[in-house]
């Protein structure tokens, strides 16, 4: 099969694990998008694969063959820094071509390559500029060109669009889609951001603490969260998770410890009207919708995602009503019992 | 307050900023050199005796055999010194930009010896040196560096390498650590070998110092004093006489300030002119 696949890849700095037991399969044009929170060891992930770190179980192998052995300018990898790391006296078209005459690329071969990655990613004008003088964004097309030359088997993308604006971020985040569908490799993200990891992955793996927590599809990560870290982890506003015991109409299945409920799933009633009455705490307005923060009466605080006009104000009472279709519940591990993820 | 007014004060609290600096670099640089410039078109000397005689000390220089062996052998120096502190600098940096517990000992031990003062340094290398009972004379058999023309100035410059050689090493290992890693992690997604890598990633990374270095280095070995004075006094018959020693020689021996402010000044030139052909190369090259 074609594609990256980790197999029980472990690592350690010293006597502290970095990575526990990976094993993860990348299609060879599927694009994997890494989320988790600082220091769970998504960029060692990252690493160990490219090749700037060495693992200590487990095994590594690209297209087939295995590449764990192998140093990182012969893995057939290339990846984008987060710091985009251009070597600051070259011009973008020589950062293009350092990596090519390493390779043993013909001059006329590399000068093909570069013109055909500058128009893809329409950076003509910019290939005899330094680094120096290239804005953020610019930097980053520079270097996503300077990883495309290659003709990788295997993109890497560390955290690449958290040093640009939020418009940028957004614009970039389609270009590397399009990038995507366009040149059809295998693609490894990795990123804090969740709204990258939604937009762009085609699979999303969610780590925590060196392990991988649940790997699926966005629709899936979000519907149907394996663990009540990937439920609080993924969505904005977080999932609300209570003691099952605060919430009794629910019903839910012995063994609950904990139960969530997604903003969208508690709805906003006239007093009286729900399950339970809540105290508005403070109301977000967000112009298409408004989250509304609430004290239920046992002292727990719950978010409610209403419309643009619940016609709600701090110190008011609502009526809640949970969306019993909604509900997931989580047993004493944190396991999600009502709604597993696929395998 | 109109615009006019509140552009003066901002021009005065400026001046006021720069104001004790400007002072102290009046006094202790500006006044002094003008003032060296003004005694060397003198005929003066420590007792008070002063005659302006326009640029016939300058004449006189042109003329001086000695001065011309002095001015030559400060340039063989710094020709022996210079790219030989630069390059080990930058090899002892290379190979000492880790973390390990030898590097570290390696590095205070490199750096040591910089802080030694010239009498220490040139009394431990008479002890290498002398052919009578030497270390290398013990290893060799006698060999008369400090007395054979040829060798004198050799020998004063081995021993100013071993002397200087920490605040190179210092510079380029500071360089060094200041390369951001990603750099080098890109050169190796990018297959660069060791030496690639050096060539193509490190050196350019920190061509600034290199610069930095040279000037430096420059400027200080043309002011070669101490060693040579200690170690060969000039000799044999002037072959290790710099231009330091001579203005020495001149101004407090002979007492004639004039002549030796006069030598001083082309001193000033020559490490100026020195300085800026490496500055402006350094940049063209750049560009």
């Amino acid at each position: 099969m074609g594609g990256l696949a980790l197999k029980g890849v472990s690592k350690r700095f010293g006597v502290t694990p970095v990575l526990d037991g990976i094993s993860l399969e990348i299609g060879a044009d599927e694009l994997v998008v890494v989320l988790g929170p600082s220091g769970c060891g998504k960029s060692t992930l990252l690493r160990v694969v490219a090749g700037l770190e060495t693992i200590d179980a487990g095994s590594i192998e690209l297209d087939g063959a295995r590449i764990d052995g192998l140093p990182p300018g012969k893995r057939g990898v290339a990846m984008v820094f987060q710091s985009y790391a251009l070597y600051p006296h070259m011009s973008v078209r020589e950062n293009m071509a350092f990596g090519l005459s390493n390779t043993g690329v013909t001059r006329e071969e590399a000068g093909r390559r570069i013109a055909e990655a500058a128009r893809m990613l329409e950076m003509e004008h910019l290939l005899d500029r330094r680094p120096s003088e290239l804005s953020g964004g610019q930097r980053q097309r520079a270097a996503i060109g300077r990883a495309i030359v290659k003709a990788p088997k295997l993109f890497m993308f560390d955290e690449p669009l958290s040093n640009l604006d939020a418009a940028l971020r957004s614009r970039t985040r389609q270009e590397i889609a399009s990038l995507h569908r366009r040149i059809k490799t295998a693609m490894l993200f990795v990123t804090h951001d969740q709204t990258e990891a939604m937009t762009l992955a085609d699979r999303i793996v969610v780590m925590n603490q060196r392990r991988i927590e649940q790997i699926g599809t966005p629709r899936e990560i979000y519907d149907f969260p394996a663990t009540e870290f990937v439920a609080a982890f993924v969505g904005s506003p977080a999932m609300n998770i209570l003691p099952a015991a605060s919430l009794p109409t629910l019903a839910v299945q012995g063994g609950t410890m904990r139960v969530g409920l997604r903003p969208e799933a508690v709805c906003l009633r006239a007093p009286g009207g729900g399950d339970v009455d809540a105290k508005v705490e403070f109301v977000e307005f967000l112009g298409d919708k408004t989250h509304v923060f609430l004290l239920l009466p046992g002292g727990e605080r719950i978010v409610a995602s209403a419309g643009a006009s619940p016609g709600l104000r701090s110190g008011d009472t609502a009526g809640i009503a949970f969306d019993r279709e909604a509900v997931h519940a989580f047993d004493a591990q944190g396991r999600n019992l009502h709604k597993p993820g696929p395998p | 307050m109109t615009a006019r007014s509140a552009s003066r004060d901002e021009a005065l609290s400026g001046v006021a900023f720069v104001a004790p600096y400007l002072a102290v670099f009046c006094g202790l640089l500006a006044y002094p050199l003008l003032s060296g410039i003004w005694l060397s078109l003198h005929k003066a000397d420590l007792f008070g005796g002063s005659e302006f005689i326009g640029t016939e000390n300058y004449a006189r220089l042109l003329r001086d055999g000695v001065f011309r062996e002095a001015v030559w052998n400060t340039c063989y120096f710094v020709l022996l010194t210079v790219p030989a502190l630069t390059v080990a600098g930058l090899v002892l940096a290379l190979a000492l930009n880790n973390s390990s517990r030898w590097s570290t000992l390696l590095r205070g031990l490199f750096f040591s010896s910089s802080v030694l003062s010239v009498t220490i340094v040139t009394l431990i290398w008479r002890m290498v040196l002398v052919p009578d009972g030497g270390l290398i004379a013990d290893l060799l058999g006698p060999i008369p560096f400090l007395s054979d023309a040829k060798l004198a100035m050799p020998a004063i410059a081995i021993t100013t390498i071993w002397w200087c050689i920490g605040l190179p090493m210092m510079l380029f290992l500071a360089a060094l650590q200041q390369v951001p890693r990603d750099l080098y992690e890109a050169a190796a997604l990018d297959n660069a070998g060791r030496w690639r890598t050096l060539f193509s990633i490190t050196l350019p990374s920190i061509r600034r110092t290199a610069l930095v270095v040279v000037v430096i280095e420059i400027i200080l070995q043309f002011q070669l004093f101490g060693q040579a004075q200690i170690m060969t006094l000039g000799g044999p018959n002037n072959a290790s006489l710099p231009i330091v020693l001579f203005i020495y020689q001149i101004g407090f021996q002979r007492w004639d300030i004039g002549y030796a402010a006069a030598a001083s000044e082309i001193l000033f030139a020559i490490i100026l002119v020195a300085a800026m052909i490496q500055f402006f190369a350094s940049r063209g090259r750049e560009r």
